[in-house]
């Protein structure tokens, strides 16, 4: 197992850029989600870490080896693919076996560490059927099996859920997850699901056109989003965003949004013109008597909560609320936010502005 | 009456459609038939009008396919009385039997010629499909399409050049040169539709082996090559199927060495009159290697004809 170290790498196709210089960490042991729309370069990042892609520039150190471009069989990377790529050929103790096989591994320890691998993970009793005929799930757990079979030192995996069915995802997630925490492997996973990702992962790397967005724990990231993309690319409904004009200095904590004065968490810098006051749905209160105000467009009824769709002087908002609390479409509410969970961000670059809720976070970013 | 689905033909339909099919390969039988049954028919009975279908089977026509024959004086023959059944047989035209024709001769040169070239287009062809398919390769298209250029006229229309060049170049009349010929016609064809093939093999099932420790070779072989073995087989149906057949280069090029027998079989007409049966008998043995090797790739070869048609 080992400490994966991704600095300054870029990847161009001809002329077009699939990653921009791009940096980050992953520790001994994490799972290490990358989180990005399609397109974004998350799967180029991780295809370049296996070995399937080099880089155009950049380093990437695995275990303190420089191996950017080696060739994938150099590594000990094992990469688990998004259609599960099972060699339809072979029957599934073959291909959990084939790696090992490379490796010139006797045939009795072979046989041994593929039926454990097959205890594993539950697959004793189809270990010699062919693959072609195997669900979803099992494909899934064979490729896995191959995966895990020669202890690699990291595991990379290609939105390894993306060929399921709902219903089993959930269930395959939370088994991935138990198998990484009993084995402890350094994992990298490739995945466009927001909610994957703020489940599975100690670390997300979200990625938008090529560039890193930002890089932290799912809690930094959900509670103090270094740029827009993140902010509204997190959670579900996303954050809200009001666009307003207007100055602010480093130490303020408040802004005038349409003339009534908010409360923000303490600012670390200035800035001035457009602006946006960046909200979660969950931090924005209904009250009767409150001085900012908004007409309730619509409500979406979710059992415990509700979303109620406001318009306000400054755009659309969603908030969530408690789904006892009264809201009739066409009455206009009050709209108290906590303020310090509020992020503000420069409109024209997308960025965060630093204030006391993002400064530890925003410093490693 | 009973329900049915749209889809689901009834039993009615697939009758119909299975009398048709039967008639159809029925009537595309009957040459076929004609020339192995006229095979085992007295020269005679070849020839007669109406056409015999029931007749006494003999064997003269492979004994006069396989043999060169002389008229002898009745002295010589009473002094020499018939060795085997062969003998036996054309014993009836006062004849012996002196020696093998060429054509067990013409036959092999057939077999080396077709497999050879066969094996050797889908061969360069796998390799060369696989190349165009994975890898990126400046002027991909251009040199695809320029591969395919070389069908775009019948090759019969370079057979000039081609026997100049092989006759300054020593390949007249050889097996190595007709071999190179006929991989020279059979290479385009071969990349073509391999590189269709191989296009179809996901590339995550080489990726996943060069992660698993195999270099590129051992993945292409290991990986790829057994998913393409489907359309390997059927490749190789039609090149051996052109150069097996092949008959206006055989007869330019080759004449004593590296004669085929395609331009062979024309000729036994000519050795003891108008001889059917033993040209017959030729053409059914000839049949033979490619009826048998398309039927143990048979599987292979419907694949490769309905291939792409559904999407797996």
């Amino acid at each position: 197992m080992a400490e994966i170290i991704v600095r300054n790498v870029r990847k161009e196709f001809g002329d077009f850029v699939a990653v921009k210089e791009s940096s980050f960490t992953i520790e001994d042991g994490e799972f290490f989600m990358l989180l990005g729309p399609s397109g974004c370069g998350k799967t180029t990042t991780l295809r370049m870490i296996a070995g399937l892609e080099l880089p155009t520039s950049g380093e990437i150190i695995l275990d303190g080896e420089e191996i950017s471009q080696k060739p994938p069989s150099e590594r000990d990377i094992a990469f688990v693919f998004q259609m599960f790529a099972l060699y339809p050929h072979m029957n599934v103790r073959k291909n959990i076996s084939y790696p090992l096989v490379s490796q010139g591994m006797p045939r009795a320890q072979v046989k041994e560490k593929v039926a454990e691998v097959a205890r594993i993970l539950g697959i004793e009793d189809i270990l010699n059927r062919p693959v072609g005929g195997l669900s979803g799930g099992d494909r899934q757990r064979v490729a896995l099996g191959r995966a895990i079979v020669r202890e690699p030192k990291a595991f990379m995996m290609d939105e390894p859920l993306g060929a399921l069915d709902a219903e089993f995802r959930e269930h395959m997630a939370e088994e991935l997850r138990a198998l990484h925490d009993r084995m402890g492997a350094t994992t990298v996973y490739v995945t466009h699901d927001q909610l994957e990702a703020m489940q599975m992962g100690d670390k997300i790397v979200v990625m938008n056109n090529a560039v890193v967005e930002q890089f932290g724990t799912p809690q930094d990231i959900y509670d103090a989003p270094a740029t827009m993309f993140v902010a509204d690319f997190i959670g579900s409904p996303s954050m809200n965003f009001l666009g307003f004009n207007g100055t602010v200095s480093p130490g303020s904590g408040s802004v005038a949004l349409n003339g009534c004065e908010m409360g923000v968490p303490e600012l670390r810098e200035a800035a001035q013109g457009d602006l946006v006051f960046g909200v979660r749905p969950e931090h924005i209160r209904l009250s009767t008597d409150g001085a900012y105000r908004g007409e309730v467009l619509a409500t979406e009824y979710l059992g415990t909560t509700q979303i109620v769709t406001l318009d306000t002087p400054n755009g659309e908002v969603k908030a969530r609320v408690a789904s006892d609390q009264p809201a009739a479409m066409g009455e206009t509410v009050g709209l108290e936010f906590n303020e310090q969970t509020v992020t503000l961000f420069d409109e024209t670059s997308g960025r965060a502005l630093r204030s006391k809720l993002n400064e530890g976070v925003l410093g490693h970013g | 009456m009973s329900a049915h689905s749209i889809t689901e033909p009834t039993d009615r339909a697939k009758w119909i459609a299975g009398g048709l099919v039967v008639l159809y390969a029925l009537v595309t039988m009957i040459p076929l038939a004609w020339i192995m049954l006229t095979g085992f028919k007295s020269p005679a009975d070849a020839i007669s009008y109406p056409p015999k279908v029931v007749f006494e089977p003999t064997l003269e026509g492979y004994v006069n396919l396989f043999t060169t024959r002389t008229r002898q004086t009745d002295d010589f023959l009473a002094a020499n009385p018939p060795q085997n059944w062969a003998d036996e047989i054309v014993r009836q035209y006062d004849m012996v039997i002196v020696g093998p024709s060429k054509f067990g001769e013409r036959f092999l040169n057939s077999v080396i010629i077709g497999f050879g070239s066969t094996f050797l287009s889908v061969f360069l062809g796998t390799l060369a499909a696989y190349a165009f398919s994975r890898f990126k390769i400046p002027l991909a298209d251009d040199l695809l399409f320029f591969i395919l250029s070389t069908r775009m006229m019948p090759p019969i229309a370079v057979a000039i050049p081609i026997f100049l060049m092989y006759r300054n170049l020593g390949l007249s009349d050889t097996h190595l040169g007709m071999i190179l010929l006929y991989t020279a016609v059979n290479i385009s064809l071969a990349v073509w539709l391999l590189k269709g093939f191989i296009d179809e093999i996901p590339r995550e099932y080489e990726e996943a082996a060069l992660i698993d420790g195999y270099t590129r070779f051992q993945a292409f072989y290991k990986v790829v090559l057994p998913q393409a073995a489907t359309g390997i087989a059927s490749t190789a149906i039609f090149c051996l199927i052109f150069a097996w057949n092949e008959y206006a280069f055989a007869v330019l090029l080759t004449s004593a060495t590296a004669q085929t027998a395609p331009p062979f079989i024309p000729t036994i007409i000519g050795i003891g009159g108008l001889d059917w049966p033993a040209v017959a008998a030729g053409a059914t043995i000839f049949l033979l290697p490619v009826m048998i090797f398309t039927i143990l790739l048979r599987k292979h070869l419907l694949r490769g004809i309905t291939f792409g048609a559904v999407r797996k």
